[in-house]
């Protein structure tokens, strides 16, 4: 028995030899580069867009697919920091959906400045909480985010019957910037993720901050060896996540003209479908922000071409499945993880 | 704790061999305690709680627990499968359209059919996770994904039927009135798979691939087998509760509800270790009635539901928490 076992693991490994030597180029390229094929993908899926319905890529078109692909990839930031450190942020659906639905009924009486600093102070203590579940009392990150997410909806839905009376108003603010449209190309929702994008970028090459997730989810035992306070990386990584979560939701509201207690909840899977086709590893320290952005253009043109060719909802579902395990089963055998 | 108290008298070997027994599944004797306390505190809230809720309270649970034995057995082998309650989803409208209008004899077939519908379902995960290598939570994220559509192709709202017998054998009591015939199905299910593989060396290689891969590679166990049957039983047990979700139900439900969330608090309230290659299946179950009785109390009192939602998951991260803080206090003693 552990005789075969290990014969079939030397001729894996006696195999794996010359194929790694005949498309060396392509394999490094994908390793090192991941952006480059991730991009070639991206305009393959424009190009069999515009043949399957001609005319339709224009500058409105890609005014809109900025528009919703643009909270995709907040959502999606909030994934691929987690993932760095080995977590997942699972309760960015309830999050997001209660900061904009505070921030909608809060704006009737009092004023939408004020309503999305509650609505940010409310996502901010459901980050706190799920920072210390998981830094101070190690509980796993999934179940943490996910319970966690249960929490914040039923609170949610407590507040809604709270709320009746006060009805919902989303602020003009809030609707320009969610839906509104420039130039007849430029989202207003860039004025946003611009800063949000380049802060994510930047953080995690050039401050010790993004170094810090990197060391925790490569080996949180080193990091802490050499000196990294680890809790508290997990603590500010969380509160981060729920903070970009309540813009992503705040920005969900404006384009959806509607806050519901569910709103955002169907994002959260596409999420981290955004972040694993980016390159992220789940398993922690590798990975980056630039391949998610990608990572969740493509899932909105997907989700636009499969809209194009009439397909319904559920032949959408199956192939974001199938991409996702396709995609991820493309970066680990490049990068020989195991 | 009664079987202990019991067999002192008996001598020292049956008495270390009660002890050691009692050990072993510690945990499951203390979910057992923690549903009693529930039972009575039920009984207390609201006198008129008897046989009748009893036999609610396990066809209500029956779907939830044969997910959860799904799950125990995945993460026992070291998985996590997030596909389970697309996999009901996807049991459950196969059944039911296939059932609509159909005799007893058909509907016997067709549960055969839609078990080994589940069988092959999970095992496509199982075979995914091993060839792909990469993280079961990634494959079986994505898959639930595939199940759910798949589910949706299917039948694309609420339809379909159910048959009469499998109707009667989930609802009403079993010979006594406080034994629900549900339970009785979950028992004699449960018993006639998971015992048998419990015992067997096929079973005994799902806690070592769960435990420790590499030593269990090592040790001459082949692990990529033990873990695509690990994934096809758990698809089994899913098909299972989605054939008895059309069953109580009387049509097939295409969009998967909660199951996958509840399916993973209860193996973690009953005692199955995340890390893999710790527990069974008996704790999870007791912990998805805990875990329904919980509801229903806070029913009874009066709480709003949408407020009984955020004390489960209050719940369920403090059971959690406290296990590991648990764990930590070990570790450093």
């Amino acid at each position: 028995m552990s005789g075969a076992g290990a014969g079939a693991a030397g001729a894996a490994g006696n195999a794996r030899v010359p194929r790694g030597l005949a498309s060396g180029g392509l394999r490094r390229i994908i390793r090192d580069r991941p952006l480059i094929p991730l991009i070639v993908l991206l305009t393959l899926l424009v190009v069999m867009l515009e043949v399957a319905n001609p005319g339709i890529v224009n500058g409105n078109w890609l005014a809109t697919t900025l528009r919703s692909a643009i909270p995709l990839a907040i959502l999606a930031a909030c994934q691929t920091l987690a993932m760095l450190t080995g977590g997942i942020d699972l309760s960015v659906g309830a999050v997001a959906s209660s900061a904009a639905f505070i921030m909608a009924t809060q704006s009737a009486s009092q004023g939408p400045a004020v309503a999305i600093i509650i609505a940010l102070i409310a996502a901010t203590a459901a980050g706190i909480a799920n920072g210390i579940g998981i830094g101070v009392f190690k509980v796993h990150p999934l179940i943490m985010t996910l319970g966690m997410s249960l929490v914040v909806l039923g609170l949610t839905s407590v507040y809604q019957l709270a709320m009746v009376q006060s009805g919902t108003r989303i602020p003009e603010a809030i609707l320009w910037l969610g839906s509104g449209i420039s130039f007849g190309f430029v989202p207003n929702s860039i004025l946003v993720f611009v800063p949000v994008a380049l802060m994510i970028v930047v953080g995690l090459r050039r401050t010790g901050f993004g170094r810090l997730l990197f060391a925790v989810g490569d080996n949180p035992i080193a990091a802490r060896l050499a000196g990294a306070r680890v809790w508290q990386v997990h603590v500010a990584l969380y509160i981060l996540s729920a903070v970009l979560a309540a813009v992503a939701g705040l920005l969900l509201a404006g384009l959806n003209n509607t806050a519901t207690v569910s709103l955002v909840e169907q994002q959260v899977l596409p999420s981290v479908a955004a972040a694993v086709i980016g390159g992220t590893s789940i398993m922690g320290g590798r990975g980056g922000y630039s391949g998610t952005i990608v990572g969740a253009l493509i899932l909105t043109v997907v989700t636009t071409l499969l809209t194009v060719l009439e397909m319904p909802e559920a032949v959408r579902q199956i192939l974001f499945g199938v991409i996702i395990v396709a995609v991820a089963a493309a970066y680990t055998r490049v990068s020989g993880e195991t | 704790m009664t079987a202990a108290a019991g067999t002192i008298r008996s001598g020292e070997g049956a008495l270390a061999r009660a002890e050691a027994f009692v050990r072993r599944n510690v945990s499951s004797f203390a979910i057992l305690g923690l549903l009693i306390a529930f039972l009575v505190l039920t009984r207390v809230i609201n006198p008129n709680y008897g046989p009748a809720g009893i036999v609610n309270l396990a066809i209500d649970v029956l779907p939830i627990a044969f997910a959860a034995v799904a799950q125990a057995i995945v993460v026992i082998s070291g998985g996590i499968d997030l596909s389970v309650g697309s996999m009901m989803a996807l049991g459950s409208v196969t059944s039911a359209v296939l059932m609509k209008g159909q005799g007893d004899a058909v509907g016997v077939g067709v549960v055969f059919a839609v078990l080994l519908l589940g069988l092959v379902v999970g095992a496509i995960n199982g075979g995914l996770v091993v060839l792909t290598k990469v993280p079961d939570i990634v494959v079986t994220l994505a898959m639930s994904f595939v199940w759910a559509g798949a589910a949706l192709l299917i039948l694309n709202t609420p339809g379909g039927g159910a048959a009469q017998f499998l109707t009667t054998i989930l609802s009403g009591p079993f010979f006594l009135p406080f034994l629900p015939k549900a339970l009785v199905v979950l028992a004699i299910i449960v018993t006639l798979v998971w015992i048998p593989l419990k015992r067997s060396s096929r079973g005994l290689a799902m806690y070592a691939v769960g435990s420790h891969p590499l030593a269990a590679f090592r040790s001459g166990v082949a692990v990529a087998p033990t873990k695509i049957i690990a994934y096809s039983l758990a698809g089994f047990f899913a098909a299972l509760g989605g054939i008895t979700l059309t069953g109580i139900g009387g049509v097939g439900a295409p969009v998967p509800g909660a199951y996958t969330l509840q399916s993973v608090a209860a193996i973690v309230l009953g005692g199955v270790s995340l890390a893999g290659g710790r527990g069974g299946v008996l704790g999870p179950i007791i912990a998805v009635m805990v875990l329904a009785l919980v509801r229903t109390d806070l029913f009874f009192l009066g709480v709003d539901p949408n407020l009984s939602t955020a004390i489960q998951g209050a719940i369920l991260i403090g059971v959690v928490m406290f296990g590991s803080l648990i764990a930590m206090r070990k570790v450093r003693a």
